[in-house]
């Protein structure tokens, strides 16, 4: 039999047990979060301090990025991919939209502009409306959650040449550009985010996600200009599908994919404008490499 | 002074008193039954948001509220179009306060009694009355009919459960996708960047901002109360951080009355504008200004029923303007200190200071004003039919009103509050309104201040609960009952305390 020593023992292991999938290494304690309430962020000539966001984090973000901001806020489950986006998880220090090469960790600006520019179809909205000095101390908090600040430096932000006249010819190349790096297989051949990869994907968590539609009329998320598309697929979306392709095109390269994605768009473009008249058509999966 | 002008005087400050004294505890008492404001869960609910991300405290609005506000209630982050929410998402929000409050009059003129008769004399005194007590209900629905088209639908009722409309209208936004580019048809707030609907104090007289009600002793022009919702068309153009913001509306000169009821073509405009600026540390600061220029009738066709004139509906002509102009201040002091500032100049054509416009005696929101509620024997209305004269010394009356309101934010769920409002006449109607002879010159001024906290005990995107507690004070000049010894006019003070559970769902 049994001694009662022996049940609590047998119901603390239990209890341990079940407890071990949460302590992950990326779930950190209140604890770890709080020793790092003195990071800091560099804007421009702002310093961001963590310790002075906690108002405003409670304030505005709380409710989907968490108390520890791992993206469990109490409106977390109400957010379904692929119509809306999970919170972003900033403990595990992952950031789609940023200027620095893939792998690495974004700059202060990188999430200061992220803060003021929200993300389109996702329910985080432009927060353009606090101060610089608000949205600096809310970079600085959002860096506070993340060990990998501790270790690790920013990368180093990607250079982009200046951007070429568009013309014709650069949009053909683009063109051929696509057909070569398969964006299409997740864009679709006509950028309408319906490839033959498009229902497979998944982030890295494993949630589905959907590839860009660049013609429904929405904007990119991490910004909607020429420079910012470029960006996009230089330095990839960690933690998506979405790759680097800074080893596959040279920069040249880049501005005529640039130019060919704005064909796509529905904003009316010169791109579209050339596109038309040079009657251009959608490259062919199937065809010979080389002649899609 | 002779004997027998005296006695008149004194009758008629008596008389004249006793009313607006009357008039003072009703209108409060319908105000206080009247609370609209826009502190919706549903929008919440829609983009999963908590409260404090667009209220300060709700149901007054935070910079990044006034931003949504301003997109017609988008967020402009392409999932704003209904298409986008699950099918069951219905965009309603119910709101009502169940309160207890204490309500205390000081000069109410009262009958006394002999042997269980009336005896024919009267006395002076205070009335203080408490009590459990209800709000009344705000039915909101608003929200987008498609990316870039909004609306809003808010019947509200009174405590018994009498509704009006107290907002509809459709917005067009970002027409040729520029914020700058936005309409608004309906019956709605006027663009206040301090707003009365969302005013976050509760009482009879500390839940309304009188110096956005302000009206001079005697005078008819119920149409410049820049508080009261109104009819109309409205343009409203700011940047796309909402730091520059500019409006212009043409309402009806009818106070939000529906059915045309008053004039037969009169109109008003309201202008706005602002600009924010970024202060660091100490916050975002906004200065603005708002002008409201405005004609209304003074002159109604009547026909004449049992030998009472009554006007007809929409037949008011003879238009004499008004105006209001003032200056609003939202300054921060970092994150948990702000004041706001709003002072307004007021002048109202010599017509309406001395009673004529308002033929009506409702204000359109759901109340009825400091006048009769309907001309009937003993209770006429003025009528400027051809032929009136002003009497003697009759003058535009003028004033000046400044509101000053402080919130100390201890969280996002505590929130204190502190308000002082002074109004004060400049230039005084005189003519009828004091007898003939000059008014005093404080004859109508008011003083008030309001104190409170609100606390929230939870705070989510599903529901909102506030623990509120306000204590009011108001002191008016002149506006007694009239000294029954001197026949000198006496001042007034009323104060109220309450204590209630302001819920939203």
């Amino acid at each position: 039999m049994r001694t009662k020593l022996q049940n609590w023992m047998l119901l603390l292991s239990s209890a341990a047990l079940l407890a071990l999938p949460s302590a992950s290494s990326a779930q950190l304690s209140t604890f770890d979060i709080e020793t790092r309430i003195g990071t800091e962020s560099h804007v421009g000539n702002v310093t961001g301090h963590a310790k002075d966001a906690a108002l405003p984090y409670r304030r505005y973000c709380v409710g989907c990025h968490g108390p520890l901001g791992d993206g469990n806020g109490e409106n977390a489950p109400y957010m379904q991919p692929p119509t809306f986006q999970q919170p972003r998880d900033f403990q595990l220090g992952v950031f789609k939209c940023r200027s620095t090469p893939t792998g690495t960790l974004p700059t202060d600006q990188d999430l200061f502009d992220a803060i003021t520019r929200g993300f389109d179809r996702s329910n985080m909205p432009q927060w353009n409306t606090l101060t610089k000095q608000e949205r600096a101390d809310l970079v600085a908090w959002v860096k506070h959650f993340s060990p990998r600040w501790l270790s690790e430096k920013p990368g180093t932000p990607i250079t982009i040449p200046p951007e070429p006249e568009v013309t014709p010819e650069r949009i053909k190349a683009g063109r051929d550009v696509f057909a070569r790096v398969q964006c299409w297989k997740c864009h679709g051949v006509q950028g309408m985010a319906n490839g033959p990869s498009a229902s497979t994907l998944t982030d890295d968590l494993g949630r589905p996600i959907a590839a860009f539609n660049f013609t429904d009329g929405s904007r990119p998320k991490c910004g909607d200009t020429d420079t910012d598309i470029y960006r996009i697929f230089m330095t990839g979306l960690d933690g998506t599908p979405m790759p680097s392709f800074a080893d596959n095109i040279k920069p040249d390269e880049a501005w005529d994919l640039v130019f060919y994605l704005r064909t796509f768009m529905r904003q009316k473009s010169k791109e579209k404008e050339m596109a038309k008249t040079l009657g251009l058509k959608p490259v062919d999966p199937n065809a010979p490499a080389g002649q899609q | 002074m002779h004997a027998s002008s005296r006695f008149h005087l004194r009758n008629f400050f008596q008389l004249a008193t006793s009313f607006a004294a009357v008039a003072l505890v009703v209108t409060s008492v319908i105000l206080s039954c009247s609370q609209p404001a826009n502190a919706l869960p549903a929008f919440a609910r829609k983009y999963g948001l908590r409260c404090s991300a667009c209220h300060e405290s709700w149901p007054m609005l935070n910079y990044f509220g006034q931003k949504f506000k301003d997109n017609g209630y988008q967020l402009m982050n392409d999932r704003d179009a209904p298409i986008w929410q699950n099918p069951g998402y219905w965009p309603v929000t119910f709101r009502i306060t169940p309160i207890w409050h204490r309500v205390s009059v000081g000069k109410v003129q009262i009958d006394t009694y002999t042997a269980g008769m009336l005896d024919g004399g009267q006395a002076i005194q205070r009335i203080s009355s408490s009590g459990f007590d209800l709000s009344g209900l705000d039915f909101h629905t608003a929200g987008t009919l498609e990316k870039n088209i909004s609306f809003y639908l808010l019947p509200s009722s009174d405590p018994t459960g009498a509704f009006h409309f107290e907002q509809v209208f459709v917005r067009l936004d970002n027409i040729a996708h520029s914020s700058w580019l936005n309409i608004k048809l309906g019956r709605f707030e006027l663009d206040n960047l301090l707003s009365e609907k969302r005013i976050l104090t509760l009482t009879g007289n500390g839940g309304i901002y009188q110096t956005y009600h302000f009206i001079p002793v005697g005078d008819g022009n119920i149409f410049g109360q820049i508080g009261d919702n109104q009819l109309g068309i409205e343009y409203l153009g700011h940047s796309a951080d909402d730091r520059t913001r500019i409006g212009a509306s043409l309402v009806s000169s009818n106070d939000g009355n529906v059915n045309l009821t008053l004039g037969a073509n009169s109109y008003t405009g309201f202008f706005t504008g602002s600009q924010a600026f970024d202060l660091g540390r100490m916050g975002v600061q906004r200065v603005g200004f708002y002008a409201m220029v405005g004609q209304a009738a003074t002159y109604y066709l009547t026909s004449s029923t049992s030998g009472v004139s009554i006007p007809i509906p929409g037949s008011g002509i003879a238009n004499k303007g008004f105006s209001r102009e003032g200056f609003v201040g939202q300054f921060y002091f970092g994150p948990h200190l702000d004041l706001t500032v709003v002072t307004q100049h007021g002048s109202d054509n010599v017509w309406f200071g001395q009673g004529y416009g308002n033929a009506i005696g409702t204000d359109g929101n759901g109340g009825t004003t400091a006048t009769c509620s309907s001309p009937a024997p003993g209770c006429p209305f003025l009528n400027n039919v051809p032929g009136t004269t002003l009497a003697m010394g009759s003058q535009a009356p003028s004033w000046n009103g400044a509101t000053f309101e402080g919130h100390y934010v201890y969280s996002p769920q505590l929130i204190f509050i502190g308000r002082y409002e002074v109004e004060k006449m400049s230039q005084q109607a005189n003519g009828d309104v004091c007898g003939g002879v000059a008014c005093p010159a404080n004859l109508g001024n008011i003083s008030t201040y309001t104190v409170g906290f609100r606390y929230n005990p939870f705070m989510t995107s599903r529901a909102g609960l506030a623990w509120h507690n306000e204590y009011n004070w108001l002191h008016q000049d002149g506006t007694g009952p009239t000294n029954l010894f001197s026949g000198a006019l006496t001042n007034i003070n009323t104060s109220e305390l309450l204590m209630g559970l302001d819920f939203d769902f």
